[in-house]
């Protein structure tokens, strides 16, 4: 009865992932585009709960869905366009065959790796408390990680400011 | 872990089925617009009408706090890592947090000084 509701979630996830996926590509309006990209996240959030990934899973909707998802959104209402319609077209892309002919090696080369590779279960325990895990890991044995993901947020955030104050000027 | 988050799961399912059967009914019960002039399906039917396009183009400035906002946002999933371990890694968890949060200080710093925390 449990391997039955996991494999149902798994489908119901996976469909709303690669749904919203789609539904990003093709949708005409930008805005719309942004906000299925939110629901791809969620999608993919899912997953991670299913792959027991929980503290993974909460930090994919707080910084994807809350902050990511927001700059997109963000970003589109910054284009001088009257109308949000027809941002996102994909007629006016005439289907290159090098193009196609690249993504269609990539798709081939994708699914034999998939299909190639011998897939092992962990042998490793269910770790039930993740986050405290992770923390211990953290702020231990990759610390000098975490300081260095303060200095790229220092630069993110030096090079946010330098952009928008040089628009303005 | 995963029967808890079934409550998760069932918590979504009741947000996804409450605003469609708001808007289920409200589609069901509106007025018709064919039936009472153009004037009811207007979005609000009293007020001053609204002239011209709803989606303007937004300053670039506002951009900066989206992106600030990126930045502190990721940096509170490690405050909550280290709030959660706090007490059993005691004073040397203490100091890293320390120079984690003064490389960031020095962000906020800098966009002080720079004016782009200033509302114009």
């Amino acid at each position: 009865m449990n391997e039955l509701i996991y494999t149902v979630a798994f489908y119901i996830f996976a469909a709303i992932t690669v749904a919203a996926a789609f539904g990003v590509v093709t949708k005409s309006n930008l805005v719309h585009s942004a906000l299925l990209l939110a629901l791809c996240f969620i999608g993919v959030s899912g997953l991670y709960v299913l792959l027991q990934a929980d503290f993974l899973a909460a930090v994919q909707i707080l910084i994807y869905n809350g902050a990511i998802a927001i700059v997109f959104v963000l970003g589109t209402m910054l284009t001088r366009r009257s109308s949000r319609h027809g941002t996102n077209d994909t007629e006016v892309n005439i289907p290159s065959r090098v193009v196609t002919l690249v993504s269609g090696l990539f798709v081939v080369v994708t699914l034999g790796v998939i299909a190639t590779t011998p897939w092992h279960y962990s042998s490793g325990v269910i770790v039930e408390d993740t986050p405290s895990l992770l923390a211990q890991l953290i702020l231990t044995d990759y610390m000098v990680v975490m300081e260095a993901a303060a200095v790229l947020l220092l630069a993110a955030m030096i090079g946010a400011i330098v952009l928008a104050k040089g628009v303005e000027e | 872990m995963l029967l808890d988050f079934g409550n998760v799961g069932m918590l979504l399912l009741v947000a996804l089925v409450f605003p469609l059967l708001a808007l289920g009914t409200a589609f069901f019960i509106r007025p018709r617009p064919r039936q009472h002039g153009i004037e009811k399906s207007l979005p609000y039917e009293c007020g001053v009408d609204t002239v011209g396009e709803t989606w303007v183009q937004f300053r670039a400035s506002y951009f900066l706090y989206a992106l600030v906002f990126v930045a502190f946002d990721i940096e509170t999933v490690f405050l909550y890592l280290w709030a959660i371990k706090f007490q059993e890694l005691g004073k040397f968890a203490f100091i890293e947090m320390f120079i984690f949060l003064n490389i960031l200080l020095v962000g906020l710093g800098y966009a002080w000084k720079k004016g782009a925390l200033e509302w114009k």
